[in-house]
């Protein structure tokens, strides 16, 4: 008698696993990329393991700052590329593969039932295939190369629902800021959301994930969609392994249950310098931009490229826009289509499938006092460039405003 | 692991993210002394410089939101950082301290910047001059064990070498 969670965990510890316990539990895939896997690595020397627990268990993608951008980022990465084949690591994704929450669902490690566990806070998009998923910091990632093993205190659950139908020009992104405007920054904080309602069912696999991924906006331990005919669509032909879709069951205790009506939700942006902080795009309409940048974790996946590119298609773009697709494979699907093609006749710049600016390290940061409208899932003081200022949106907000150079409604281009 | 600690308190509000704790940029590197150099850089740039080892800081609510990166509590700790107090953190953030060997705990304490505290972390209590001793959330058991071991490498060395005698 459980929530998703509940359920999980029970399985993964071995015993019977309620909301509060701690356990320790197996983890079943565990993902470090270039940038927390350096000090995940350091820490695992340090603990004087040989082996790691199963080289097949552990996925590293070089995502973060990918190609490097200077020496020491180089030679960081040269040491865990020796580390990996030391370790006979065989899932070991180079520089343009893509970003590790698209490389790691479109190579079937994001499974439901799953528990996997990522050095990287966005981690919790693999909930979007029914998997608990959450991000940890490098040394308790060290731990689990070195035993497989983690401990947890097993998340209370907040159920979600939404009921109705998105409007026309508002997306998963929308929706997702939505939500983080309605639950807080904090308002999930220790807790599982659990995603249910017409709304959701009708999200794409790409929706789900945008939505699955800014769980951590509000603070979420997980976000979780259960698994249905769309998700098992997805994974056919792709799973790592055989999987268990889990479910809660009808009499599973939620510390919250909440529900909105998609129907309410116009097209949103998260303004600085807080995720929560959400408006109407109505409310700012005709903010100057100067930059803006579709990719992300959040928003890089071909569906994302499509929308731009179904608004900017014979076109120009006022400002300069980065697009970076969130894997060689969305790159090559959008080349394939004819997606690239028009966005890059509208003027946008392409960057290597990766990270790119959003962590603010390189491929497009912002300088002192400027704007950028991004498809991305932060905008915290100072994470793009110091000085600057990120209004996030979906990639139909974005698309529309790198037209006219200034925020814009998607609804009216 | 110091029992009590006793410092001078530094005072932030609450959802101070990880991104100002310490800037994406200075990420790529080893040196615990840039972290430390670049600490709370996004919300009080001349924090690093005026932070004296033994400081304690004590914050609002959702300390240490955003990213896992661990070089968060490590620019804290390399900085001088003895203790953070926040009425709650992070998760990430919360263990990754804990990992790292950096005390927290969770309490909502009355007390002013340059104010001398004492975190009583094994009864989960703090103590403020003239303001009284406050209750907060004494972290259980296995985590103490963590941090007074120095962090979870070491926690784990110890851990290795017991099963290792018991081998033998």
């Amino acid at each position: 008698m459980g929530t998703i969670s509940e359920k999980i965990f029970s399985r993964a510890a071995g015993t019977e696993a309620k909301a509060n316990d701690f356990v320790l539990a197996d983890v079943d895939y565990a993902m470090a990329h270039d940038g927390t896997s350096v000090l995940a690595v350091n820490a695992f020397k340090e603990m004087e393991v040989e082996k790691v627990w199963d080289p097949e268990r552990i996925v590293i993608p070089f995502d973060h700052i990918a190609p490097a951008n200077n020496e020491t980022a180089a030679s960081l990465q040269h040491e865990i590329r020796d580390w990996i084949k030391e370790q006979q690591i065989p899932n070991f994704y180079e520089v343009g593969e893509g970003i590790c929450h698209q490389v790691l669902p479109e190579n079937g490690f994001a499974l439901p039932g799953k528990l996997v566990v990522g050095a990287d806070s966005h981690s919790c998009t693999y909930g979007a295939f029914g998997a608990f998923a959450t991000g940890v910091g490098a040394t308790d990632m060290a731990e689990i190369f070195a035993t497989g093993k983690l401990w947890f205190r097993v998340p209370e659950s907040i159920r979600m629902t939404v009921e109705g139908e998105l409007g026309e020009g508002v997306y998963a992104k929308d929706l997702t800021l939505y939500l983080i405007g309605k639950t807080g920054i904090a308002g999930a904080t220790y807790k599982a959301v659990e995603f249910y309602g017409p709304a959701i069912s009708r999200l794409s696999v790409s929706g789900r994930m945008t939505l699955c991924n800014m769980a951590i906006e509000m603070g979420a331990k997980s976000g979780i969609v259960p698994p249905d005919g769309k998700t098992f669509e997805f994974l056919k032909n792709r799973e790592a392994e055989p999987f268990d879709p889990v479910y809660a069951d009808p009499a599973a205790e939620y510390a919250q249950e909440v529900c909105y009506d998609a129907g309410d939700i116009e097209p949103q942006l998260a303004c600085p310098h807080q995720v929560d902080n959400v408006k109407p795009v109505g409310e700012l309409e005709g903010t100057h931009v100067d930059q803006v940048f579709i990719g992300t974790c959040t928003n890089g996946r071909l569906e994302d490229l499509e929308v731009a590119a179904g608004i900017l298609k014979g076109k120009k773009v006022a400002v300069r826009t980065i697009v970076i697709p969130a894997s060689r494979s969305t790159l090559l699907a959008a080349i394939e289509n004819g997606t690239m093609q028009t966005l890059l006749k509208a003027g946008v710049t392409l960057s290597t499938p990766g990270c790119g600016p959003c962590l603010g390290a390189h491929q497009g940061v912002l300088g002192e006092g400027e704007v950028c409208v991004s498809t991305a899932n932060r905008n915290f003081r100072g994470r793009m460039g110091k000085g600057g200022f990120i209004y996030l949106a979906s990639p139909a907000t974005a698309a529309a405003s790198a037209l006219s150079g200034e925020i814009t409604d998607p609804r009216k281009v | 692991m110091e029992n009590p600690i006793k410092g001078r308190v530094w005072i932030f509000g609450a959802d101070i993210d990880t991104d100002v704790i310490i800037p994406g940029k200075y990420l790529r590197t080893k040196d615990m002394q840039v972290f430390a150099s670049h600490a709370m850089e996004g919300i009080d740039p001349e924090f690093a410089k005026n932070v004296k080892a033994g400081d304690i800081i004590v914050a609002g609510n959702n300390f240490g939101c955003g990213s896992s990166r661990e070089q968060a509590p490590l620019a804290l700790k390399y900085a001088g950082v003895a203790c953070v107090v926040a009425k709650s953190f992070a998760r990430i953030f919360f263990r990754n301290a804990i990992n790292v060997g950096l005390p927290l705990m969770e309490a909502d304490v009355e007390c002013q910047e340059g104010d001398e505290i004492e975190v009583d972390l094994l009864n989960g209590e703090v103590s403020v001059q003239d303001k009284g001793t406050f209750e907060g959330n004494k972290l259980p058991d296995f985590l103490l064990e963590i941090l007074t071991d120095g962090g979870l490498v070491a926690h784990r060395k110890k851990l290795q070498s017991q099963e290792m005698k018991k081998e033998n």
